[in-house]
């Protein structure tokens, strides 16, 4: 009997000069991170002893991460909250949360000293560490989410019994992606607490975990927008602005309560005291939250703006860039030691991780019924 | 009956349906030992006001250690400005508008480490006797340690593609076997002194009170909880180098958070649960499944 590959098969999208730019990028990129494998931190990157961790901890891991939660809100959106309607976007949402986290985990291959012991958070034991907690926390999620995104592949296999199996476990395996996800995602503020003598007073707060969980759900749906917008315009079908537009309206309440805690925090703190002197933090502090907090907030506010392609995706462009801007501005810009500036290396094994990340999105729409089959009009043999 | 802040916190948080974040039925980890403990720890003092600069302390340290020479690109040694992954410890000098000091740069050794919290896989340790020791079989080469500390002593060796961090062990081995650091036993001017805490503390206090020549002030004493190493200075000690720190243990800081994941997992859980039979309630009975 030949192999019976089912719905597993290349489909004919079209494969533009983008995607191909991007190939070409992610492996000179991966050749990069082949290149530190073989002679180390050291040479290939501009840490140092005052200097730990660079962009492959705040921009790969820590945004990363952030920009990965939509998979998380939306499963308990359609699953929890029952909102089906917003189903048409479930199984893209859980592939592209799917991907981050396998990116998150790459990002720590290139990152950590000792790459091939990560297993050791499985053997040791540090109950006191956030990033014990972090590493649990992914490794359990990175399975949920590979469970929650198996469907796809069974039903493209027409494997009925797995299929079957993982149904029956659905609202666990839902429930069990949401409490990890609020836990790890706290958790990388959690894992900033501990720093107060290295983190700038605007960006240090006791409530650190709060912040981290909440930027996250909002940016995380920020990423749910320009996803599908992104998607839609490259395979050809219709983007979803009625929907998101609705699943959007959220945002401002999110957004809004995160301002309004930060607000509050720096007046009780009296940290407003470090926004009355000009200087680069001050500065910084204000693009982020004008920027990165009130302004997407007000977009997502505005039902004019929300309903328009162009309006709802610069909205969701803002709240991501807010996430990734905090998260930099925490555990990089305003994190005390010496001076960095990425070696080109490291920038190049993260733009080349983030290249990686769209391959993988892409070669799941071509092998898989990810989305309605290709139109004739933008069929072209390859 | 006096009532302190801590029970009043306990009773407030059993008011208000036991929310008390801190009385989650979880062990709480080794490193959190109290203060009592840590008088019989092993301690140094190091008197800046003793120390001559001769730094015969940074040698026994490389030979004990069996340390290479920093040198520069072409091979000739030179005194490096800071720790690093092959200098375990260091003397300094400062000169400035309060005079001159030398002053000795290591590990801590806290009391209660931020480095040992933090460790994902407990690769560094602080042992009963004192020293904070690492395990580098267990390291992952994560370098939060490096991030935690407040001293910045843990440094990487970035020049091998297994990185190994390295620090001052309080020469644990040497410790175990009787004897002194090597340090503390290449001194030629007893500057770097050497017992329990207990002790080293009073030796430290008796000193500052019976000559003018020093600031009436143990750095290490109080801050993040208490240090094994001590110092004491003829000059403020926080333009030597020491970072100003306050007395909260680090791993305190942190640990409400951690200890806050039970309930967590409890009440996000109890969320999902409720919501989930609310929105379901005249539920068809059938489900959205994802792929079907």
């Amino acid at each position: 009997m030949a192999a019976n590959f089912g719905d597993i098969r290349l489909r004919h999208y079209k494969v533009g000069p983008g995607i191909k730019f991007i190939w070409i990028v992610g492996a000179l990129g991966m050749a990069v991170a082949a290149w530190r494998w073989i002679v180390g931190l050291g040479p290939t990157t501009n840490l140092s002893d005052l200097r730990g961790w660079g962009i492959w901890i705040s921009f790969d891991m820590m945004a990363g991460i952030g920009l990965a939660a939509g998979a998380f809100t939306i499963a308990a959106v359609v699953y929890v909250f029952n909102l089906k309607q917003f189903y048409p976007i479930v199984r893209s949402t859980i592939l592209t949360g799917f991907i981050g986290y396998i990116l998150a985990a790459l990002t720590l291959l290139a990152d950590l000293g000792f790459p091939l012991r990560i297993w050791h958070l499985i053997i040791y034991y540090n109950i006191h560490s956030p990033l014990f907690e972090i590493g649990w926390c992914v490794m359990l999620y990175l399975t949920v989410l590979a469970l929650e995104f198996s469907p796809t592949l069974f039903e493209a296999l027409h494997w009925k019994v797995p299929l079957r199996t993982v149904h029956a476990i659905q609202v666990p395996l839902i429930f069990a992606g949401i409490i990890l996800s609020t836990l790890h995602q706290s958790t990388l503020g959690t894992m900033l607490t501990i720093l107060p003598y290295k983190i700038h007073p605007l960006w240090y707060s006791s409530l650190l975990p709060v912040y981290f969980f909440i930027s996250a759900i909002a940016a995380g749906l920020g990423m749910v927008v320009f996803e599908s917008y992104h998607s839609a315009r490259t395979y050809g079908y219709r983007f979803e602005l009625n929907l998101l537009s609705r699943l959007t309206k959220a945002i401002p309440w999110v957004l809004g309560l995160y301002l309004v805690l930060k607000i509050g925090d720096l007046i009780v703190s009296k940290e407003y005291m470090y926004l009355l002197k000009v200087d680069l933090a001050s500065f910084l502090y204000f693009i982020e939250i004008i920027g990165g907090i009130a302004i997407p907030m007000l977009m997502f506010a505005n039902p004019k703006i929300r309903n328009s392609r162009k309006g709802i995706i610069w909205a969701a462009f803002f709240a991501m860039v807010g996430l990734i801007m905090n998260r930099i501005n925490s555990a990089l810009v305003f994190f005390n030691g010496a001076l960095y500036v990425p070696a080109w290396s490291e920038i190049a094994v993260s733009i080349g991780l983030t290249c990686l990340g769209i391959i993988m999105f892409d070669a799941a729409v071509r092998f898989l019924p990810m989305f309605p089959e290709p139109k004739e009009a933008t069929v072209k043999q390859l | 009956m006096s009532i302190n802040r801590r029970d009043f916190l306990k009773t407030a948080g059993a008011g208000l349906g036991g929310l008390a974040l801190t009385e989650v039925p979880i062990p709480q980890v080794k490193n959190l030992i109290n203060q009592a403990a840590a008088e019989t720890q092993a301690s140094m003092l190091y008197d800046a006001t003793k120390c001559v600069g001769c730094k015969a302390c940074q040698v026994a340290c490389k030979e004990r250690s069996n340390l290479p020479p920093t040198t520069d690109l072409e091979g000739i040694w030179e005194a490096p400005t800071d720790l690093n992954a092959d200098t375990w410890t260091l003397i300094k000098l400062y000169d400035g508008e309060e005079g001159t000091s030398f002053v000795k740069a290591n590990c801590m050794h806290c009391i209660e480490p931020a480095c040992t919290s933090v460790c994902p896989v407990a690769a560094l340790e602080k042992t009963d006797a004192g020293p904070v020791v690492y395990h580098a079989e267990r390291c992952i080469g994560c370098r939060y340690c490096m991030a935690a500390c407040p001293f910045s002593i843990p440094k990487a060796q970035w020049y091998s593609n297994l990185p190994k961090i390295q620090k001052c062990d309080f020469c644990a081995d040497r410790l175990a076997n009787g004897e002194q650091p090597a340090c503390a036993d290449a001194c030629p001017t007893g500057a770097i002194g050497f017992g329990t805490r207990k002790d080293m503390l009073a030796v430290a206090k008796g000193r500052i009170e019976d000559t003018e020549r020093y600031v009436d002030y143990v750095y290490g004493e109080k801050e993040v909880g208490g240090t094994d190493v001590l110092y004491i200075t003829g000059v403020n000690p926080l333009l030597l180098g020491l970072p100003e720190l306050n007395e909260r243990p680090l791993p305190e800081v942190d640990w409400p958070y951690l200890n806050a994941v039970p309930w967590v997992v409890g009440i996000v859980g109890a969320f999902l649960t409720g919501t989930y039979f609310y929105t379901h309630r005249n539920d068809d009975g059938k489900e959205v499944h994802d792929g079907g």
